[in-house]
């Protein structure tokens, strides 16, 4: 039983200014469900990816033994031939093609005539899908299947490449409870015929349930391997292990003095934009003036999709519940109408939702409040100047002039540029969606000196962060979210760590 | 991070010396002004330099003031077309259809006028109104029913030409009444007298360089007191000079040809409008920015489908008017008239530096693009090159010039 499939031995992997792995170790047994948990951006993924030769052999430092022989992997189809199949969290399957024409994508089999025998490759494709329990036509579309139904197709193709090593990224994120339960039944399966398999999951109940091994990845580097069969592990430990460190970052003090209500939603619910399943169901969430508030939840939780949501719907459709600003309930159905009502959200992602990239500070910082800056749709463009330089002072956004590409500047920076553009349209509440992430240490301390700055003069904050420590060293007060529904709301004084990551897991339990 | 330098904190003098401090302020890095502007530079020098070539191939022939007057009106519409496109094409879209509907409008306005005996400006009047629904016909489908623009004006060229030939009944109409040429073949000649040459082209072309010096000088007054850098006053001088010669060369010639072409007018009047709006109103700024990201632009408020509506209309508009122009110059219309001006008018937006992903592009450049093509045609055939190898020598231009526009992105890094 104690026979090693895996051993990936001192893993290290930095990126241009960051290292994402650091000295991982990380051991698997032969048929085990080994889960690898850990925060949003503890290097999970990057571990993954370094197995699965996305990360090619020589961009990292270690060494990766499969059966006991040393591996170097130089993409996909190296690993995928030692039978490592890696199915991420975003599906990879093509929507028009049918489960037979996906199953077998990238590794056809040919007749003798060089064609595909698209006869046996359909019968073969009717047999792989008995084996995952999915009973569908293979020539049904994919387009036409749910997502647990396009999750098993995947594991079939992975079937179909001879797996030996099977791994998961986040399998369960965008099932429903039955399609959960289901696909935990089907890994069961395959531990029988003997496949091996690495699961990433933020679901601890899950992990709790099914595997027979933890590893938990903190901050780049594996703290632990917890043995899922001993008495003593629960999912506290498992939390414990993964938020166990200090604040290790220093948070400016600041005086807290809330006034009155800015913003409150009631009951607000929104549905996915394509597939039909609410992401966030019966949330409400109040902000005052003066006021940091915190949104903690994982990965899919729906954070970003609430803050959206509520930024003039800009996210998901058949958006119900109230919408109170200063008390008075407002309709804010487009984005120019959430900004007329003092309504500001700063996105996660700058790069694609906060800036243009090829155009320079100036214009960015001005793009959300032209209007404040012109008169019958004209411009004025030194008051344009003059506004961008003050920001830059202000915000000590480094550039050599306001006249520079927004493209060029350091991640930083770039936030700051975003920071400015939405203090400029004046708001009363800012929505702050990851306001650190991809940032330096140095940066992260000047933009919690910024935040502080507009608490202090009055504006309503809402942080959403995956780092928890951040949470409670800038926050007033802290709401969980988790699968889109509030799981919990507590003042910072009564909060830890611990307490959050739980309310964070909190799912609807699990059938086996 | 700590590779970002910190701005040299060049302080020129406190506001209120402004009109000294224009005098005496400013960098004379000629290097780093060029570096900065190579991509804009760039098309003026490309433009300079084929100028040149084919002033020595011609044996001057091409800069005769004949020549010159002939340029202006051959490829006039042209010109008119590339603003319209170079908009849609930093908005992110393009539009395949304006050959046709300068022939449908060019065809309209030729009914009302020639079939039917109405005066003159009914023609244009209508020609106008036609190519505006036109536009708003594409813009609702591209804003509103969210059809990529390559497939509806790819619609737009098919159904507007069916149009065309409907309208036409097929046959070509011609002449228009007199007042009607002028529009295009019209002169201001002989307002001021002269000796051979007509004073009045001369003195338009002294305002417009006052014009320029004068606008130049106050932005550049109005930099420094926003503390902005600006180039030194001797190089600001010699910019001036040098624009200003160049335009009075230019005059010069008109004037010892036939004068001041109206439609030149026309286009200089479109040139400017359009200049500022895309440059200085809240509706360019819009065009920029969805174009430049489409995302970004919706999520600070941008009216997405209002301002890709507008886009749309305009362009019928400007298609509106070239058709005038093209029917007025031609005498008449053709059920053939305005084939491939599309891809004339794309490429000089393209060959001006517009960017193929949106975002980036000027009005100006584009008409220096469009004059690259014009001179390099009008060249090729005072030499008698054949059609053939003009087409190719297009091509490669076309293809060379947004080679260097990708190069150009993927060295300054902003990789998307």
């Amino acid at each position: 039983m104690d026979d090693t499939i895996l051993e990936m031995r001192r893993i290290t992997k930095t990126f241009p200014g960051v290292t994402a792995l650091e000295d991982v170790t990380l051991a698997v047994r032969r048929g085990e469900i080994h889960a690898i948990c850990g925060e949003n951006g503890a290097g999970k993924s990057t571990l993954m990816k370094v197995l699965s030769g996305v990360h090619p052999s020589g961009s990292y430092d270690g060494e990766i033994l499969f059966d006991g022989k040393p591996m170097q992997f130089r993409g996909i189809r190296d690993s995928e031939a030692n039978g490592i199949v890696i199915i991420h969290q975003e599906l990879a399957l093509v929507p028009y093609l049918s489960i037979a024409e996906n199953i077998f994508l990238g590794n056809e089999r040919r007749g003798r005539s060089g064609l595909i025998d698209w006869n046996f490759a359909n019968a073969e494709a009717a047999k792989l899908l008995a084996s995952v329990g999915l009973h569908e036509n293979p020539v049904t579309p994919v387009i036409q299947l749910g997502v647990g139904k396009q999750q098993l197709v995947e594991i079939a193709k992975a079937l179909s490449k001879k797996v030996r090593l099977l791994i998961l990224d986040e399998p369960t994120a965008a099932l429903n409870d039955i399609d959960s339960a289901h696909l935990l039944d089907l890994l069961r399966a395959l531990k029988e015929q003997g496949i091996t398999c690495i699961m990433i999951s933020h679901k601890l109940n899950e992990i709790t349930a099914i595997a027979d091994s933890t590893t938990v990845i903190r901050d780049g580097r594996a703290v632990e391997t917890l043995d899922m069969k001993s008495d003593d592990v629960n999912q506290q430990r498992i939390i414990r292990g993964m938020v166990g460190r200090d604040l290790d970052s220093f948070y400016p003090d600041r005086e807290s003095s809330p006034g009155d209500e800015v913003l409150r939603i009631e009951d607000w619910t929104v549905r996915h934009p394509v597939q039909d399943r609410m992401v966030v169901e019966g949330v409400g969430l109040s902000v005052r003036a003066g006021e940091v508030v915190g949104i903690a939840g994982l990965m899919g939780a729906g954070r970003t999709e609430l803050a959206m949501s509520v930024f003039g719907r800009s996210y998901g459709r058949d958006i119900r519940g109230r919408l109170f600003v200063h008390g008075r309930e407002v309709q804010a159905r487009t984005v120019a109408e959430a900004i007329d009502n003092g309504i500001a959200y700063v996105t996660e992602d700058r790069k694609r939702y906060g800036l243009n990239l090829i155009d320079d500070v100036r214009r960015n910082v001005s793009a959300a409040a032209l209007d404040r800056l012109s008169r019958l749709g004209w411009v004025n463009g030194n008051e344009e100047i003059k506004v961008a330089e003050a920001s830059r002072q202000e915000m000590n956004i480094r550039t050599p002039s306001v006249m520079a590409v927004v493209g060029k500047l350091s991640g930083g920076n770039q936030q700051k540029v975003v920071l400015s553009k939405w203090l400029f349209t004046d708001p009363d509440v800012l929505i702050l969606d990851e306001p650190t992430r991809g940032i330096d240490v140095g940066a992260k301390y000047e933009i919690y000196t910024i935040i502080n700055r507009l608490v202090a003069a009055g504006k309503a904050v809402i942080v959403i962060s995956s780092e928890l420590p951040e949470l409670l060293g800038m926050c007033d007060r802290i709401y969980t979210l988790a699968a889109g529904r509030i799981t919990g709301e507590m003042p910072v004084a009564e909060a830890t760590q611990e307490s959050l990551m739980e309310l964070m897991t909190k799912d609807k339990e699990l059938v086996g | 991070m700590t590779s970002i330098k910190t701005p040299s904190t060049e302080r020129p003098t406190p506001p209120d010396s402004t009109p000294t401090a224009a005098l005496h302020s400013g960098t004379n890095d000629l290097r780093a002004l060029v570096l900065n502007n190579l991509r804009q530079s760039g098309i003026y020098v490309a433009l300079v330099v084929i100028v040149a070539l084919f002033a020595v191939l011609t044996d001057g022939v091409l800069l005769s003031p004949g020549n010159i007057t002939n340029i202006v009106l051959q490829y006039s519409y042209i010109l008119v077309l590339a603003i319209g496109m170079v908009i849609l094409i930093i908005g992110g879209h393009i539009d395949l259809s304006v050959g046709s509907v300068v022939a449908l409008t060019g065809a309209v306005s030729a009914v009302l006028v020639i079939q039917q005996g109405h005066p003159w400006w009914i023609g244009v009047v209508a020609a106008l109104v036609v190519g505006v629904a036109v536009g708003a016909w594409h813009g609702f489908w591209v804003a509103y029913a969210g059809i990529p623009a390559f497939i509806v004006t790819l619609a737009g060229m098919l159904l507007f030409r069916g149009l065309t030939l409907r309208v036409l009944d097929n046959i070509s109409l011609s002449p228009f009444p007199s007042e009607y040429q002028q529009v295009a073949a019209g002169f201001l000649n002989g307002l001021l007298g002269g000796q051979g040459f007509d004073a009045f082209t001369l003195l338009i072309g002294a305002i417009a360089v006052a014009g320029y010096a004068v606008s130049g000088f106050r932005t550049r007054v109005a930099r420094i007191r926003y503390q902005q850098p600006v180039e030194s006053f001797p190089l600001f001088v010699a910019r001036v000079v040098l624009v200003g010669a160049v335009l009075m060369y230019f005059a010069w010639q008109l004037a010892h040809a036939r004068g001041l072409p109206i439609v030149l007018i026309i286009l200089a009047v479109l040139v400017l409008v359009y200049g500022l709006l895309t440059r200085r109103t809240v509706f360019g700024r819009q065009v920029y920015a969805i174009g430049g990201n489409l995302s970004a632009a919706a999520l600070s408020g941008v009216k997405v489908r209002t301002v890709n509506f507008w886009m749309f209309v305009n362009m019928g508009f400007l298609a509106a008017v070239a058709g005038v122009i093209y029917s007025s110059r031609s005498n008449g219309a053709q059920p053939a008239a305005g084939n491939m001006f599309e891809l004339d008018a794309i490429a000089a937006a393209f060959i001006g530096g517009a960017a193929v992903t949106g975002g980036v592009g000027t009005v100006v450049g584009a008409m220096v693009g469009g004059l690259i093509m014009a001179v390099m045609s009008n060249g090729m055939q005072l030499m008698g090159i054949d059609q053939s190898t003009q087409s190719v020598v297009k091509g490669l231009v076309l293809l060379v010039a947004v080679a260097f526009d990708v190069y150009n992105k993927r060295r300054a890094g902003t990789a998307r």
